[in-house]
């Protein structure tokens, strides 16, 4: 397969074509929706950038969180929810807090990175 | 026109209507601003209407709007600023079910009010007015009241436990919240009249401070520390984290504003069970709204997007959570 263009310079080309053509011309709900949908391409953008990467170190901390190994962050996380209702993991269990912190830090990173509560918990 | 007869009745004949324009576009609500000309001067007015005059199945928390107007009544018998009802419309009458109150002048965007200069006075009586009003609300005599949901802590918890094992979209840090608070529930306080959605968005601010207390929708009977909380809530400091108290002021004032004008005596280290269930809340809220676009009911990208901010939820729990010694 090639990538000429990538998905990026696809997401790009698409992104300012709303930005820049379209939006323009809208009033109301849809000139609203518009800076809505532009504003979800620049999430699908960074999430090309970050998640690759983040999710790897995600899953890695959850194995060793867990103990244990499996094929995606996913099925690790499910693990981990179930052993959170159970009780087996509290939020005194040791590199918890740490592990969700970092986790969450990195989900804002590619969600809404403007958002204060980021700022408060990279301070 | 029904609402023209109405001000001809109410302010005299020869009041006329002006400005008719549609507010907000809610599922459950519509609300209008207008204006009657009346003899002795305008009079700027609200509607809260039924969609189409006629009551439509709302959501299983949201009061009616005759409960509404007479929580506006009592309230104000109590001492909050509310506006003034001037009539409730019956299901099946001309106006349809209804009710229509006085348009007080002022702001309610949080952004706004938060950085304006016009508001710069407000900002600094504001915090010991919300708790002067959260106060009041809160002595509202109960056996006075139209029937309202109950609603405490455990119940909240159920409910959204519920709907977020429903969705069956695993969160660790969701979990952790719902495990938490299950694992650190405070006793509960006597029962009061809750507001339910106290907070910037849903006050009218003036340049002199708090102005009205608006959208008593989600009114219950509950625990007087859920209202203090859900003003705390990071969502609703519009980017101004510092000031934990809506992005203006600072809890342990909140606290002795509410307690001079009659409340009980809340230490601040009691609002962070309140505030942690006010950001699981508001996390799941988010995945509700999410789940109209997955189902198909709401194909609209804004919908699709707001799944995206359950994670400015998660950092807020995060941060509390590593805050609680510091509360204590």
């Amino acid at each position: 397969m090639h990538d000429a263009p990538s998905a990026k310079e696809l997401i790009e080309a698409v992104k300012a074509f709303i930005d820049k053509t379209a939006a323009p011309q809208l009033t109301g709900h849809a000139a609203f929706h518009a800076r809505v949908a532009s504003n979800a391409l620049a999430t699908v953008l960074r999430e090309l950038e970050i998640r690759p990467q983040a999710e790897a170190a995600e899953k890695a901390r959850l194995e060793t969180l867990l103990g244990k190994t499996a094929e995606t962050a996913g099925a690790l996380n499910r693990d981990l929810c179930e052993a959170i209702r159970s009780g087996e993991v509290n939020l005194s269990t040791s590199g918890l807090l740490a592990h969700l912190k970092s986790t969450t830090i990195a989900q804002l990173s590619v969600d809404q990175p403007g958002y204060s509560g980021l700022k408060t918990a990279t301070r | 026109m029904p609402l023209a007869a109405w001000a001809a009745a109410h302010f005299g004949a020869g009041a006329r209507l002006e400005a008719l324009k549609r507010l907000s576009g809610g599922a459950s609500q519509e609300t209008w601003a207008f204006d009657v000309l009346a003899a002795d001067g305008p009079h700027p007015l609200i509607l809260r209407r039924a969609p189409g005059g006629v009551a439509a199945a709302r959501s299983s928390e949201a009061v009616s709007l005759a409960t509404e107007a007479a929580l506006l009544g009592a309230t104000s018998a109590s001492g909050v600023r509310v506006p003034a009802v001037l009539h409730v419309s019956p299901p099946g009458s001309a106006i349809g079910e209804a009710f229509i109150m006085r348009r007080v002048a002022g702001e309610t965007l949080g952004r706004k009010i938060l950085r304006d200069d016009e508001f710069a006075h407000a900002r600094t009586t504001l915090t010991r007015d919300c708790g002067e009003a959260l106060a009041r609300i809160h002595a509202v005599p109960v056996a006075g009241l139209p029937d309202l949901p109950r609603s405490l802590g455990e119940d909240q918890i159920a409910k959204y436990e519920a709907i977020y094992r429903g969705f069956d979209m695993p969160r660790p840090v969701l979990e952790l919240a719902f495990a938490w608070l299950k694992a650190n529930a405070p006793a509960p306080a006597p029962p009061v009249l809750v507001h339910g959605d106290f907070r910037l968005g849903n006050l009218i601010v003036d340049p002199g401070g708090l102005g009205a207390v608006l959208d008593w929708e989600l009114a219950h009977i509950g625990d007087p520390r859920e209202d203090i909380a859900w003003l705390c809530v990071n969502s609703w400091r519009f980017g101004h984290s510092e000031k934990r108290v809506g992005g203006f002021g600072d809890v342990p004032e909140l606290l002795d504003a509410y307690h001079a004008a009659g409340g009980a005596k809340i230490a601040p280290a009691d609002i962070d069970w309140w505030e942690i269930l006010g950001s699981l809340k508001w996390g799941v809220m988010c995945m509700i709204m999410y789940s109209a676009y997955k189902t198909g009911a709401d194909p609209s990208v804004e919908r699709a997007a707001i799944g995206r901010r359950v994670s400015e939820n998660e950092i807020d729990l995060i941060n509390l959570f590593e805050g609680l010694g510091r509360h204590a």
